[in-house]
Order: C-alpha cells, then sequence, then structure tokens
C-alpha cells in the first residue's frame, strides 16, 4: 500500500464517506421540516442543529418537548441517546488521541456514527497509517457530513414543507446504521458481537430512557472480546 | 406548542452534555496507552452498538405502530447482505431500492 501522505488522507476520508451524503440530506431536511412544524423559528432550528450536531438525539428532545414532557426529561432521554458517542470515544483514542487539545475537542464537536464508523475501518485495514494521516482521514470525513447535515437542515426548515409521510423517510434511518455495520463485520467475533447486540436489544427494550441500547452494547462487546480469545486460545492449542 | 425557555435550556444542556460524551476519553486519556483488555473490548464498539440502534426500528418499526412489517424486514435483509458482499453506498441504495420497489408491488 502506497504512504498516505495527510494531504491525501483527507481526501480520501471525504471521498470514502460521501456515499453517506445519500441519508444525510434527506434525514437533516427531515429534521428541519419537522422542527418548524414542532413551532421552532428557522433560528431555534438551526442552533438546536448546530450545537447539537446528533440527529436521533435532536429528533428525541423535539418530539418529548412536544409531548409535554419535563424538560429534564427530554434531555436525559436525549443524553441517554448520545451515550453510545462515549464509546466511539474511546474507540478513536488509539488512533487520533495524540493530537492537541483543541484538535482532540473540535474532533470530538464534530463525532457522528458515519464519520466513526468509517474511520475505525480504515485504521484498522491500514496499521501502516501515520497519526497526521489519521487526524487529517478524520476532519476529511467530516468536512463532507458536517456542511450538508447545517445547509440541509436549513433547507427543510426554510421550505418547511411537509415532507410527504407515503415517503417513509423514517425507514432511511435503520438502513444507514445497517449500511454501516456491514463492512465492519469482517471476523467471527464481529458477527457475534453484532447478533448479541441485535438480540439484546429486543430483550431489553422495557429498559426505560433508551439506556437499552448501552445494556445491549456492553454485552455485545464482552461477547466479541470473549469470542477473539476463545479462537485465539484455540489456535494456540492447535499450534502446540 | 414548545415554549421558548424551555427549548433554549434543552439545547444549550444538550449541545454542552452531547459535546462532553464525544469528548470524555478523548479528553481525559488523549494520547495515553489504553490497557490491553480495553483496546480488545473496543475493536467491537461499532458493530456492539449499530445493531441495537437499527433492529428496534426494523423488527417494531414506529411507522407501523411496531407492528412487524414484511416489506421492510426484507428491505433491511437487502441492504445488510449487499453491504457485506459489495460497499455502504450499494447497501443503502438496496435497502432504500427494495423498500420502495415492495411497497410499490404490495
Amino acid at each position: 500500500m502506497t504512504e498516505l501522505t495527510a494531504r491525501k488522507a483527507f481526501w480520501r476520508g471525504y471521498l470514502d464517506c460521501a456515499p453517506f451524503i445519500l441519508i444525510v440530506i434527506p434525514y437533516s431536511m427531515l429534521f428541519g421540516v419537522v422542527a418548524r412544524d414542532a413551532g421552532l423559528d428557522l433560528f431555534q432550528t438551526m442552533s438546536m442543529t448546530i450545537l447539537v450536531i446528533a440527529g436521533a438525539a435532536q429528533f428525541t428532545a423535539l418530539a418529548l418537548l412536544q409531548d409535554n414532557a419535563p424538560v429534564f426529561i427530554a434531555l436525559l432521554t436525549a443524553l441517554a441517546v448520545n451515550l453510545r458517542m462515549a464509546m466511539y470515544s474511546a474507540a478513536l483514542v488509539p488512533h487520533i488521541g495524540h493530537a492537541r487539545f483543541s484538535v482532540r475537542a473540535l474532533m470530538a464537536y464534530l463525532m457522528v456514527d458515519q464519520a466513526f464508523a468509517v474511520c475505525v475501518k480504515t485504521y484498522e485495514e491500514r496499521p501502516d497509517m501515520q497519526p497526521a494521516a489519521k487526524v487529517a482521514y478524520y476532519f476529511g470525513c467530516m468536512m463532507l457530513i458536517c456542511p450538508f447535515w447545517y445547509s440541509f437542515t436549513f433547507v427543510g426548515a426554510y421550505v418547511g414543507q411537509a415532507i410527504p409521510a407515503s415517503l417513509s423517510l423514517d425507514f432511511a434511518l435503520p438502513i444507514c446504521f445497517i449500511a454501516l455495520t456491514g463492512p465492519l463485520l469482517r471476523s467471527v467475533p464481529h458477527y457475534v458481537a453484532a447478533l448479541v447486540s441485535g438480540v439484546a436489544i429486543l430483550c431489553f427494550a422495557w429498559v426505560p430512557w433508551n439506556l437499552g441500547i448501552m445494556v445491549a452494547a456492553t454485552l455485545a462487546m464482552i461477547s466479541g472480546a470473549q469470542t477473539e480469545l476463545y479462537l485465539r486460545r484455540r489456535a494456540a492449542k492447535g499450534a502446540a | 406548542m414548545i415554549s421558548d425557555l424551555d427549548f433554549w435550556i434543552l439545547t444549550i444542556l444538550l449541545g454542552i452534555g452531547t459535546f462532553l460524551i464525544r469528548f470524555s476519553f478523548l479528553g481525559v486519556f488523549g494520547g495515553k496507552k489504553m490497557p490491553e483488555w480495553a483496546l480488545l473490548h473496543l475493536r467491537y464498539v461499532g458493530v456492539a452498538v449499530f445493531p441495537a440502534i437499527f433492529t428496534p426500528l426494523v423488527v417494531w418499526p414506529p411507522a407501523t405502530e411496531g407492528q412487524i412489517d414484511p416489506v421492510r424486514l426484507t428491505a433491511a435483509l437487502a441492504a445488510l447482505l449487499v453491504g457485506l458482499r459489495v460497499n455502504v453506498i450499494f447497501s443503502i441504495i438496496a435497502g432504500m431500492g427494495t423498500f420502495y420497489a415492495l411497497r410499490f408491488i404490495f
């Protein structure tokens, strides 16, 4: 494999994240429309999108406020949706943790599911990647997603036309996460983890405030790790 | 109607809280080395989190009030298989394409 300079890595990240525009455009527009329908003005809608940049949490918070839930319940529920990103943060430490404090803060602000999935896949496939190239790659991923997220929220909020329910844009969200998962399934432990996650979330759907996701994810990580250890032990035994 | 005060309290605290969650480990650990057992588990973050998000949305879609919908199940399966074999963009196209095609037929 050829050595990646920081500049090349940036553009590689940009291109690798490009497919997600297909999802980000309708999804961010949908948020703009839903926010206006909920009675937010243009400035409020954009403030929320820019301060939070986390689609699922924004939809959750908005829906709860509309249902007249107390503010702190809406806040906690939406934060629980975002707790998964603490796991992303941890998983990114070995790759981009070396960056300056201010750069890390900016990377944290920009952290979204798509960029995380694409970055981690690339970092693991290219262990030869230089630390500076990894940071550049990360920003390349986000430089594509973020402007689209802002601008199409604005378009949705500005146009304000209700998107016909018959388009079922709600289904774009699970499809997006399925598309993120597929390429990550590279080994038996990955399959085990994904399967445990899917089954566990159905079993723990009753856990309040969306915390079932954290339960399922923790069980799945342990299953993946244990499967990897088991396979390693078995391989070692076979070799001996 | 959402009151302005409620909105701003929620948005500002959600913004700060979300940032702190995202910054957590990156901020505290920085360039320090993480223990081996942590690295072992962190390799599985993506595959551990994403199915927990999409599975309920596929099996109990809010749009059908939680009723199982064969069209959505089939479309999700198409997206997954294509994602495994080909790549992200075709996975999205296969998923949404199957979904719209089946809904048009039935």
